[in-house]
């Protein structure tokens, strides 16, 4: 089963939040939503759990009822303890078993405070706590806007080892992130920006279709087309390797700053929401890196998004 | 320290609550001490009755004014003018003397009636307050008072806290109709607003002595009615306020004119006309007239009809444009058709 997105439109009244976008995710499989600020992460995200009615398009999720959404900003009850969430939310989705619950607790490390108020855990601890809220019920399409976001790294590792098993137990997991390490080790990569989609795929094929040239300096000639990475700097310019360049393999952050930047050359009409239908643009075709080419999971995505079910917000 | 002053300048511009509590809230009160503060009644709705009325009213000098003149009416009509607070003062004509029936409950217009009557060979009976006592007026209108407290703030900051903490979005998303979100997150206050109605209304006649002449259902029914009014106006608050510092900001700015135009403290009569008129828009104002017309001079529905179908008509109107503007809340965000461009989170 493919839950996802196909050409929705939101349109705000003074924003085009998005612009035709066409987004899968697999089950079994974690989808990641990446972007800077703006970019239409949360709308997608909305988007899917009901939460935005679109202008146009297609948005195919499941029932409320089998959507685990976890928002920007935790969303737990602050006020009441950790069992006290679980019960509330427990009792809002019907879910009885207490084996399950126990699991999940364990799991996230949270049997031992049980009696505390959401209010008083770590930020870390808090993330967790809404990681397994939103898992509670077993959802078929899990939702995480931003779930690590402010977690130190160690809650990071624990944090995205909760939400693989997730995935490995057959949820379809969508999370937004701006962190872009943690995006290649999702299954498919959709980047967007301003509301559209700029490169869409498995991370390895996002990597591979980097536009342009990337190498590393200690003194980038032009410092708008350059990024610090440590202490060194990663420089672009389109088109293929001048002499004397070696060329760096481009990592995620690589990947999609170079595409942003090589979208703000072409001007914004380069990009697209469907990837297979991408026109190399001249950085692209003179760079002899091979067009975008999306992996099975976005193929089927943009063709056939899965079976419209009955609780699909549209 | 000019770029400070001129940061702060700027954020007050664009804090449109705060700027209107500036320019509004000196007006407000400027107002209200110019022409609503006064406690001294200048005019006593006087009815007269018995043989002599005709008479005895035609003698009748400021601050009575004239009302209803009934030369068949006795005593027992006469304290029933009283009873359904179509009188501020009766005159029974008939006996050795005339007697003078002041309704204790209206302190104020009492106060000004035993004055001026000390200067007349009439007896004057002072009913359902004989000693003039302010906690016995006071107490039916601070029960008001609390529920619109609990009703408004309570209510405004609990809702509020939702949208700060997410949790709003999180409930928008699970399988609950936004009849059991909105029902969910009202209910509790409206029953503890209920409690603190009886707690506050036992206390009041356990330490200062008011009475309880009326019917509890009667009472019942109109603070049951006041509640939906002041909740509805809670959770309306909490729907314009991002924060809980402008739910309490937005809650103080209409429970003010509440506490000064409502009748609790200066006497509706007392005001100028066109501010006695803001009082007449106030719930509480017909909350206060209900309780006090229950608790001190035991009034029935029949004489209360006025107050109770105008808190009707607020609950109607307030808490059906709260639930409105909720569930909206509640509803997946509306995109527009109109053309438009840009990014958006």
């Amino acid at each position: 089963m493919t839950w996802g997105t196909t050409d929705l439109t939101v349109r705000y009244p003074h924003t085009l939040a998005l612009d035709a976008v066409t987004f899968a995710a697999p089950a079994g499989q974690i989808s990641a939503v990446v972007g800077g600020d703006g970019a239409g992460k949360s709308t997608l995200l909305r988007s899917l759990v009901g939460g935005v009615r679109p202008t146009s398009g297609r948005v195919d999720a499941p029932a409320l009822r089998e959507i685990g959404f976890m928002p920007t900003g935790t969303g737990v009850w602050r006020e009441l303890t950790v069992a006290e969430n679980l019960d509330f939310v427990a009792a809002a989705y019907g879910v009885r078993d207490r084996d399950r619950r126990a699991a999940l607790l364990a799991a996230a490390g949270l049997e031992q405070v049980t009696g505390r108020l959401a209010g008083q855990l770590s930020g870390g601890m808090r993330q967790k706590l809404a990681f397994t809220l939103a898992m509670l019920h077993a959802p078929r399409l899990l939702v995480l806007d931003e779930p690590s976001t402010g977690v130190d790294p160690v809650s990071r590792v624990e944090l995205w080892r909760l939400i693989a098993r997730a995935a490995v137990d057959g949820a379809a997991v969508v999370l937004s992130t701006t962190y872009l390490d943690e995006a290649e080790r999702a299954g498919t990569v959709c980047v967007l920006d301003n509301g559209r989609v700029l490169r869409s795929g498995p991370p390895e094929d996002v990597m591979s279709s980097t536009p342009g040239t990337i190498t590393v300096t200690d003194d980038p000639p032009d410092r708008d087309l350059a990024w610090r990475r440590g202490r060194q700097w990663h420089a672009w310019h389109p088109g293929p390797p001048l002499p004397g360049e070696t060329p760096v393999a481009a990592d995620m952050e690589d990947a999609v700053i170079a595409a942003t930047l090589a979208l703000r050359e072409q001007g914004p009409s380069a990009a697209t929401s469907d990837p297979s239908a991408t026109t190399p643009g001249p950085d692209t075709a003179t760079s002899g890196l091979p067009p975008t080419t999306p992996g099975p999971d976005t193929a089927t995505s943009a063709t056939t998004p899965g079976p419209t079910t009955s609780g699909s917000p549209s | 320290m000019w770029a400070m002053i001129f940061k702060e300048f700027l954020e007050l511009r664009r804090d449109r609550r705060t700027m209107a509590m500036l320019i509004v809230l000196p007006l407000l009160l400027l107002v209200v001490f110019g022409y609503a503060a006064s406690f001294n009644v200048s005019t006593l709705t006087t009815d007269v009755v018995g043989p002599g009325a005709t008479q005895a009213a035609a003698a009748l000098r400021a601050p009575f004014e004239v009302g209803r003149v009934d030369p068949a009416a006795g005593d027992a009509e006469a304290r029933e003018r009283l009873r359904t607070d179509r009188a501020d003062v009766v005159l029974v004509t008939g006996g050795d003397t005339a007697v003078a029936l002041v309704d204790g409950s209206n302190l104020f217009g009492a106060q000004a009636a035993k004055a001026a009557l000390a200067r007349t060979p009439l007896k004057v009976e002072v009913l359902y307050n004989p000693d003039l006592k302010t906690s016995w007026v006071m107490v039916p209108a601070l029960v008001g008072l609390i529920l619109t407290f609990i009703g408004t703030i309570v209510t405004a900051i609990g809702l509020v806290r939702e949208r700060q903490a997410g949790t709003l979005e999180q409930l928008a998303v699970m399988p609950f109709r936004p009849s059991d979100v909105i029902l969910g997150k009202i209910v509790p206050y409206y029953l503890l607003a209920a409690l603190d109605l009886v707690v506050v209304t036992l206390l009041g006649r356990l330490l200062f002595g008011v009475p309880f002449a009326g019917s509890v259902l009667t009472f019942g029914l109109g603070a049951g009615l006041f509640l939906f009014v002041v909740l509805g106006v809670g959770v309306l608050i909490s729907t314009v306020s991002q924060n809980q510092g402008q739910a309490i900001q937005l809650a103080l700015m209409i429970m003010m004119p509440q506490i000064l135009l409502s009748g609790m403290i200066f006497p509706l009569d007392a005001m100028a006309p066109g501010v006695r008129w803001i009082g007449y828009l106030l719930p509480l104002t017909y909350f206060t007239k209900l309780s006090q017309g229950v608790m001190l001079r035991g009034d029935d529905l029949a004489s209360l009809w006025l107050p109770l179908v105008v808190l009707a008509g607020m609950a109607v109107v307030v808490f059906t444009a709260a639930v409105l503007r909720f569930r909206r809340d509640l509803a997946p965000s509306q995109p527009s058709t109109g053309a438009a461009a840009g990014g958006a989170s």
